[in-house]
């Protein structure tokens, strides 16, 4: 079970703020059912001032000691400080959460955020120009970006270096994709020797690809390496099958592009 | 404050007798069962006696077929991966989705070593497809595992049927029935089957944590995983265990003699449980309608209320419950046996299991049904989904 701190477990036992206000200013909505997150924040505003703050959660305890504590951090304060409250004020003033539950913080920042956005008629707060990717620890592109120039290579150096998918991990398959878009053009700008690049075609094909042929009995040789042209021998159920081809081009070609270089071709080798 | 114990699935109390047998054994009774004094003949007739204790809970037809282990995932990697030590180049493996953890994450490990694995789906009243598995048994099959019951829904698999399939179309292929959620709450008669190996939990009946048993039919060859002394036929190694040994025979004797008890008693208890929730609340669902259940297990969503809040509430009021199995409550997936049930999202997330035992009392079902309507209703007051629920309630 979760550690919640002291706050937390009143704050979920006892939500203050529970339920709508009838013509509300402003709405906002996060999360949705299917998720098993969902949060409708309703405020009354009355000269640039939060007078009022009912909220609605779908969610665990942590998620509803979220929301009735950022009802009580907004009700009475001036939309120029709302604004500014982040899910780490919210988390802070919770006394903790434990690092899992963080997106249930992240949940009531972006219901206030689409509240604000709903009262002005458009996005408030912080420049969307720098995409947050890491939710729950607010770690935007930029931070994950200058992680990797910095020498992280793999998804494990990233979340050691920046936090960015630690705690729920939805983000990892977005940090992946920009450690592959970055890791690979910084690698193909050296030029290769001869040498150098037939030995990452043939460790490439010994450690990325004849795992996956050999799910289905299959195997594959290098034979040659000629310019940017590559001559395999593929072996057990993949030789003679009718789908050898796309095997080829679609999986093995495909593959090798991705990791090395752009330009390479596959050819089956002549007996 | 009471306190209500509804989680029997994740483990039980241990019954005092167990406790009074095994004492004995951290005291006087200490002897290693392979030494030759006197003292170490004691220990040693003690865990004959309990394997052949063990034995008749099974329903096997030797004590020789039983093998004690630390846990039901000791004995699932055991059966699993001893039997596919043997099996040579066979590489095909099959399995259910809505299996333990400890079967689905160490046929995902054999993924790793190259095994081809299938996963036979349910209905969404939790029942296997069997057709799928006719369709999949080949003979490059080493292994099929499935369940005899459902640690989450109760729900009850035909796995003396399964063996006949797959035995019909591969003799050769072995079977592994996971029956740590049926022992204790129905009949095993594993000789009548033509299953050929069984793991079984001690503490899912009352002994205490950290002992098991697997049952290997005669005849049938494992490798095993712990290497070392001549214990356990050399097929488990290491000084056996003698108090927990002694406790799981002791436990597994009074299981036994407590059958017609959980069949009738505690299933009466379940079914009014069942009945003084799903009658009084109108956002209640209950996640298995099979017929075939085990009698101390049922499964109720609460629609558009999460699980977590409703445990969190219930343990307030002293009442013991789980969402979906233990083990997964470390991870933010719903339910993976509900998920494989197709259950809609409306009570997916808000899917409470309540498993009793044969120390469950009527005044406490009476509790649960007393307090769970109107703490239910105070936390469908917070759900955003109020035309939805107010359309049901």
């Amino acid at each position: 079970m979760w550690e919640y701190s002291e706050t937390v477990k009143e704050h979920y036992k006892n939500p203050k703020n529970v339920g709508s206000i009838e013509n509300a200013d402003a709405i906002g909505e996060a999360g949705a059912l299917a998720c098993g997150d969902a949060l409708k924040l309703y405020l009354k505003i009355e000269n640039d001032i939060v007078v009022d703050a009912k909220f609605q959660t779908f969610g665990c305890g942590s998620a509803v000691a979220s929301s009735s504590m950022l009802t009580e951090m907004i009700i009475g304060k001036p939309l120029e400080e709302v604004k500014k409250i982040t899910n780490k004020d919210i988390i802070e003033r919770l006394g903790g959460l434990p690092p899992e539950k963080t997106h249930c913080s992240v949940m009531g920042r972006e219901a206030l955020e689409d509240a604000l956005k709903n009262y002005y008629g458009y996005e408030v707060g912080e420049s969307k120009t720098d995409k947050v990717i890491c939710n729950c620890y607010s770690v935007t592109e930029s931070v994950i970006k200058e992680a990797i120039e910095h020498g992280a290579k793999t998804l494990k150096d990233v979340m050691e270096a920046t936090y960015a998918g630690s705690a729920c991990g939805r983000c990892k398959d977005s940090i992946q994709k920009i450690i592959d878009s970055m890791v690979d053009n910084n690698e193909t700008k050296e030029e290769l020797t001869p040498i150098q690049f037939a030995i990452k075609i043939n460790s490439a094909l010994e450690e990325k690809i004849a795992p996956e042929l050999a799910k289905d009995s299959g195997g594959i040789e290098l034979v040659d390496i000629k310019g940017k042209n590559i001559y395999v021998k593929l072996k057990g159920t993949c030789k003679g099958c009718p789908n050898s081809k796309a095997t080829l081009t679609s999986f093995v070609e495909k593959k090798l592009k991705e990791l090395i270089d752009n330009d390479i071709n596959v050819f089956e080798a002549q007996e | 404050m009471r306190t209500v114990y509804l989680d029997n699935n994740a483990t039980t109390m241990v019954d005092p007798i167990v406790v009074e047998t095994m004492l004995p054994y951290f005291k006087e009774k200490y002897g290693n069962p392979s030494s030759i004094y006197e003292m170490a003949h004691i220990t040693h007739d003690a865990i004959s006696e309990a394997r052949e204790k063990v034995a008749n809970f099974f329903g096997a037809n030797s004590s020789k077929e039983i093998i004690f282990t630390s846990c039901g995932s000791e004995s699932a990697n055991m059966a699993i991966r001893g039997t596919l030590d043997l099996c040579g180049t066979k590489k095909h493996i099959i399995t259910t989705k809505v299996e333990h953890p400890c079967v689905l994450n160490t046929y995902k490990e054999l993924e790793k070593k190259g095994y081809k694995t299938d996963y036979i789906g349910v209905d969404d009243n939790g029942e296997l497809n069997l057709d799928e598995l006719k369709n999949l048994v080949s003979k490059d099959t080493a292994l099929v595992s499935i369940m005899a019951a459902n640690n989450e829904t109760g729900a009850i698999y035909p796995y003396e049927k399964t063996a006949e399939i797959v035995k019909e179309i591969n003799p050769d292929t072995k079977v592994f029935v996971d029956a740590v959620q049926a022992a204790g709450k129905i009949k095993l008669d594993v000789k009548n089957t033509k299953v050929d190996l069984m793991g079984i939990s001690g503490h899912k009946f009352h002994a205490p944590k950290g002992i098991g048993a697997l049952y290997i039919k005669s005849g049938t060859m494992i490798s095993p995983i712990i290497t070392g002394g001549h214990q356990e036929r050399a097929l488990r190694a290491g000084t056996e265990n003698v108090p927990y040994i002694v406790g799981m025979g002791c436990a597994a004797e009074l299981a036994q003699n407590n059958l017609d008890y959980e069949g009738n008693e505690v299933k009466r208890l379940r079914n009014m449980l069942e009945e003084g929730i799903l009658s009084n609340i109108k956002n209640a669902r209950l996640n298995s309608r099979t017929k075939l259940r085990v009698p101390n297990t049922t499964n109720i969503g609460f629609e558009y209320i999460e699980g977590e809040l409703i445990l969190l509430h219930l343990d307030e009021l002293g009442i013991c419950a789980s969402s979906g199995s233990a083990c997964t409550s470390g991870s933010l997936e719903p339910s993976h046996v509900l998920r494989a049930m197709k259950t809609p999202f409306t009570s997916l997330h808000g899917s409470i299991r309540f498993s009793l035992s044969r120390f469950t009392k009527e005044e406490d079902i009476k509790y649960v049904t007393d307090t769970m309507p109107a703490l239910i209703k105070k936390l469908a007051k917070i759900s955003p989904f109020q035309k939805e629920l107010s359309n049901i309630l």
